[in-house]
């Protein structure tokens, strides 16, 4: 073979065997990447792509099989290959970028000793050098003082310093290609368009091929000389990113096009509250330290939150933005009542509620529900549907099993889900539809305000656009207003009527939707509007 | 760091504290009077005594004096080293104790050790075997091992390797032979829970994504199992080593009677026969020192195998 392509993938088929039937994950795939292309799979969850991730590692769990076709990699006939062999493609042929880069580094091990270990390899272990490449790995990712990081343990980093220090890992055996498995998806958009950056120069410069797997259209278009479409294992589309977007061929690419929130201005009447209403929630300059304990470097106290005052009318959404330790989480908590604010006022439907005491607060409490950020932590694991719904009714007093069926009847067709659910447990659903069953039971209480934190980010897009439309569709209709915290600037165009900025504890922006998506006012706003992949594109 | 070692060490003393007074309670409690004991140990019976005679050793001994000043009294003679007399062996305490005490500390050592070994070694070759028969076998071990008698053990162990074969000496406390047998037998149970522990610990570490970082660099199943699982997969038997020490203090006075080895195992068994309080309290006393030391240990190790741990306070 004359200049063989780096992978060369022919009618490749693999199946799982669950509880003793096999189930194709992969079916028939066959695609090529040459020396020095970015490739982008995309897709949704169960399309085959992480599966086809962990073949071409020679990674498959054991009870994953490659039941026909061929796998080539390098001139390496994976599929046949023996452990030896194919221990010997990873790291120095292909390298890993792992999808969450939080749990992704052994947390008992030096950064410095994790990467060293990679460089061992290739170099042999008493490699004199090693400890000098390293350093300069480091360096080269972009991270500051390689000394003091090569000492620290993963904790000690932050999610966007993990993932480079994983980048590290990979780039340490030289490697003819790389394969990043949502690489950004779990870090904040301005991290992740950094961190991204700075991949593909690092892979460009050294001529390293990129195959890049996501579940985000706007990342792949953006980054990618190719696109792969994968759904249900199989390949629907491929093709130029340009092409695609513009003239995509089958209906699939189109859905995922239609849902990619990037792509989309979904056009929202402005919200005008009718006049003489009265806010339903209150923030009064809120704010909210933590002392900190005696002699630590930062001074006496930390400040969380800092003077934030908003209001939320019925039927309004106000979205919160900012990333992660910006104060989000903190002001959905002091709005809930499940902590006290250092300083402000909270107000609730026109009472004060800052001082109340649990018992007094309790009533109060059924009026403002939260929906959380991962539908797969959010449910109890041995509840089945129907208890996980109606148990916020039971801690409110309704205890007939009649009574508690209707009104679970009742709230599974409010989100659209069938009235077979009832009977499932978590794990029988989707991802979407359990966060259709935590919006449910958020329901459950008719309550006048949700709490939204983060309620799409942990979904496929598609699916993040059935469950944006649910929530806007129960808006309308039931009057609900919402605060929605999220880092998706996507998002947040598509629900909100009010915006606040949110960095560092501080407010750095606040006002209606268009005003700050059209006019940003700070600097920090344009950069979190510039970081929205896929944003360049038509 | 300093602030937190004072801390746990006052706690530790507390817990010595506790230990000494709630048994000395109950001892006192229990019916029976101390002095009829103490001459029935000296062959005499209380009965040949005028009452005259009696009330002269009661207040002799310090017997008449009231509960709370018997134990402030003996209380204040222990923190001075002096532990008292033994009631029915006619011996200071101390000197009962430095005769016994090495043959348990031999006794108790061996069998952690062996114990660690034994339970981290099944634990670890189960996870890496991956023909699942033998895989299946080796996981079921540990409760076979955990729900097995002690005493049976012992007593199998006896038959097999010093009747049957003859290796071991059955009993005594002579040289390194005749502790093989009592170690082994009190090294099973605990064995057995770190054995159990470390494959639960596998289990979920195996599905761990730095794992599969690992591989992705291109180390081998060995590597990624010493180098990145092991560590954390044993991180909860540091925990239970400290509680399990506690079982092999209870474990010894089993094994030491099985075995017939002169322990201090043993000597807790016939003292509290023969309601013979000082040895009781004392021996209470050194298992709840042994045992106090072993969890502070445990706790100053942790940080040096979890770095996610830390005794200093400290911000991120």
């Amino acid at each position: 073979m004359s200049t063989p392509a780096l992978i060369e993938v022919r009618q490749l088929q693999v199946s799982y065997a669950v509880a003793g039937q096999r189930h194709a994950a992969v079916r028939g795939l066959s695609f090529s990447l040459g020396v020095g292309e970015t490739v982008a799979i995309v897709g949704e969850s169960g399309s085959g792509k992480s599966t086809l991730a962990n073949a071409l590692l020679g990674l498959l769990p054991g009870n994953a099989r490659i039941d026909s076709g061929e796998l080539w990699l390098s001139g390496v006939d994976v599929r046949h290959a023996s452990e030896t062999q194919k221990r010997h493609l990873r790291g120095r042929t292909v390298g890993l970028v792992p999808q969450d880069p939080m749990v992704s580094l052994n947390p008992t091990l030096r950064i410095g000793e994790q990467i060293a270990e990679a460089l061992h390899l290739p170099r042999g272990s008493r490699h004199p050098q090693a400890q000098a490449e390293v350093l300069a790995l480091l360096a080269q990712v972009g991270l500051d003082d390689p000394p003091l990081r090569a000492r620290q343990y993963p904790h000690e980093l932050s999610g966007g310093m993990r993932q480079r220090v994983l980048i590290a890992i990979a780039l340490a055996g030289q490697p003819q290609l790389i394969i990043a498995d949502e690489p950004t998806s779990a870090l904040d958009v301005t991290v992740q368009r950094t961190i991204l950056d700075h991949l593909q120069q690092l892979v460009a410069e050294r001529g390293i091929s990129l195959l890049i797997i996501t579940h985000d259209l706007g990342v792949a278009v953006e980054r990618a000389d190719r696109l792969l479409v994968m759904k249900h294992g199989e390949l629907v589309e491929q093709g130029p990113p340009q092409q695609i977007v513009e003239q995509p061929q089958q209906a699939y690419t189109r859905s995922l096009l239609a849902a990619a929130p990037a792509f989309v201005t979904r056009s929202r009447a402005a919200f005008r509250a009718a006049p003489g209403a009265e806010p339903l929630l209150r923030l009064e300059a809120i704010g909210k330290h933590f002392e900190l304990p005696r002699g630590s470097a930062a001074g006496t106290r930390f400040v969380a939150l800092d003077g934030l005052s908003a209001q939320v009318y019925p039927g309004q959404t106000l979205a919160i933005v900012g990333e992660s330790g910006s104060g989000k989480s903190t002001t959905l908590r002091l709005a809930l009542g499940l902590e006290r604010p250092s300083q402000g006022r909270v107000h609730f439907a026109g009472q004060d509620v800052t001082d109340l005491s649990w018992r007094e607060f309790r009533p109060l409490r059924r009026r403002i529900q939260l929906v959380q950020q991962n539908p797969f932590a959010a449910l109890d694991p041995r509840l089945t549907v129907f208890d996980s719904i109606v148990e916020p009714l039971q801690a409110f007093g309704m205890h007939k099993l009649a009574e508690l069926e209707k009104a679970a009847c009742e709230l599974i067709h409010r989100v659209h889900l069938p009235v077979e659910c009832l009977e499932r447990l978590p794990r029988e659903l989707s991802g979407g539809q359990r966060q259709r069953v935590a919006i449910a039971r958020a329901l459950a209480l008719k309550p006048d305000l949700l709490l939204l934190d983060e309620p799409v980010s942990a979904l496929d897009v598609s699916v993040q656009a059935q469950v944006l439309q649910l929530l806007d569709e129960l808006q309308r209709e039931l009057g609900l207003a919402y605060v929605l915290v999220s880092h998706d600037l996507a998002v947040v165009a598509s629900m909100a009527d009010e915006v606040l900025v949110l960095r560092q504890g501080h407010v750095v922006e606040q006002g209606p939707l268009s005003a700050v998506f059209e006019r940003p006012g700070s600097p920090y706003t344009q950069a979190l509007l510039d970081a929205i992949p896929g944003r360049g594109l038509p | 760091m300093k602030r937190y070692l004072i801390g746990r060490i006052g706690q530790a003393l507390l817990v010595l504290w506790g230990a000494y007074t709630v048994t000395y309670l109950i001892l006192y409690l229990l019916p029976g009077d101390t002095l009829s004991i103490m001459l029935s140990a000296s062959g005499m019976e209380a009965d040949g005594l005028s009452a005259e005679d009696l009330a002269k050793a009661r207040a002799y001994y310090g017997l008449d004096q009231g509960l709370w000043q018997q134990y402030a009294d003996l209380l204040w003679r222990a923190l001075h080293g002096d532990l008292g007399h033994s009631l029915s062996l006619n011996r200071p305490v101390t000197a009962l104790l430095a005769e016994r005490l090495p043959q348990t500390l031999a006794l108790a050592g061996l069998a952690i050790v062996l114990s660690l070994l034994g339970g981290i070694g099944l634990g670890y070759l189960t996870a890496y075997l991956q023909w699942r028969p033998l895989k299946t076998a080796l996981s079921r071990l540990p409760s076979l091992g955990f729900s097995v008698p002690v005493f049976w053990m012992g007593l199998l162990l006896i038959q097999v390797f010093a009747f049957g074969l003859g290796w071991f000496p059955a009993t005594g406390s002579n040289g390194f032979d005749s502790l093989v047998l009592p170690a082994v037998t009190l090294a099973i149970p605990s064995a057995a829970v770190y054995a159990q522990v470390l494959q639960r610990g596998f289990q979920g570490v195996w599905q761990e994504p730095y794992i599969v970082t690992a591989f992705a660099k291109g180390l081998s199943r060995a590597q990624v199992q010493a180098r990145h699982g092991l560590r954390n997969a044993a991180l909860p038997i540091l925990t239970l080593v400290g509680l399990q020490v506690g079982n092999t203090v209870s474990g010894a006075v089993l094994v030491e009677t099985i075995f017939s080895r002169n322990g201090v195992g043993r000597l807790a068994q016939e003292a509290v026969l023969r309601q013979d309080i000082p040895v009781v309290l004392a021996i209470v006393s050194v298992s709840a020192a042994a045992f106090v030391v072993i969890n502070l240990l445990v706790d100053l190790l942790y940080p040096y195998l979890d770095p996610r741990i830390s005794h200093c306070p400290k911000v991120s």
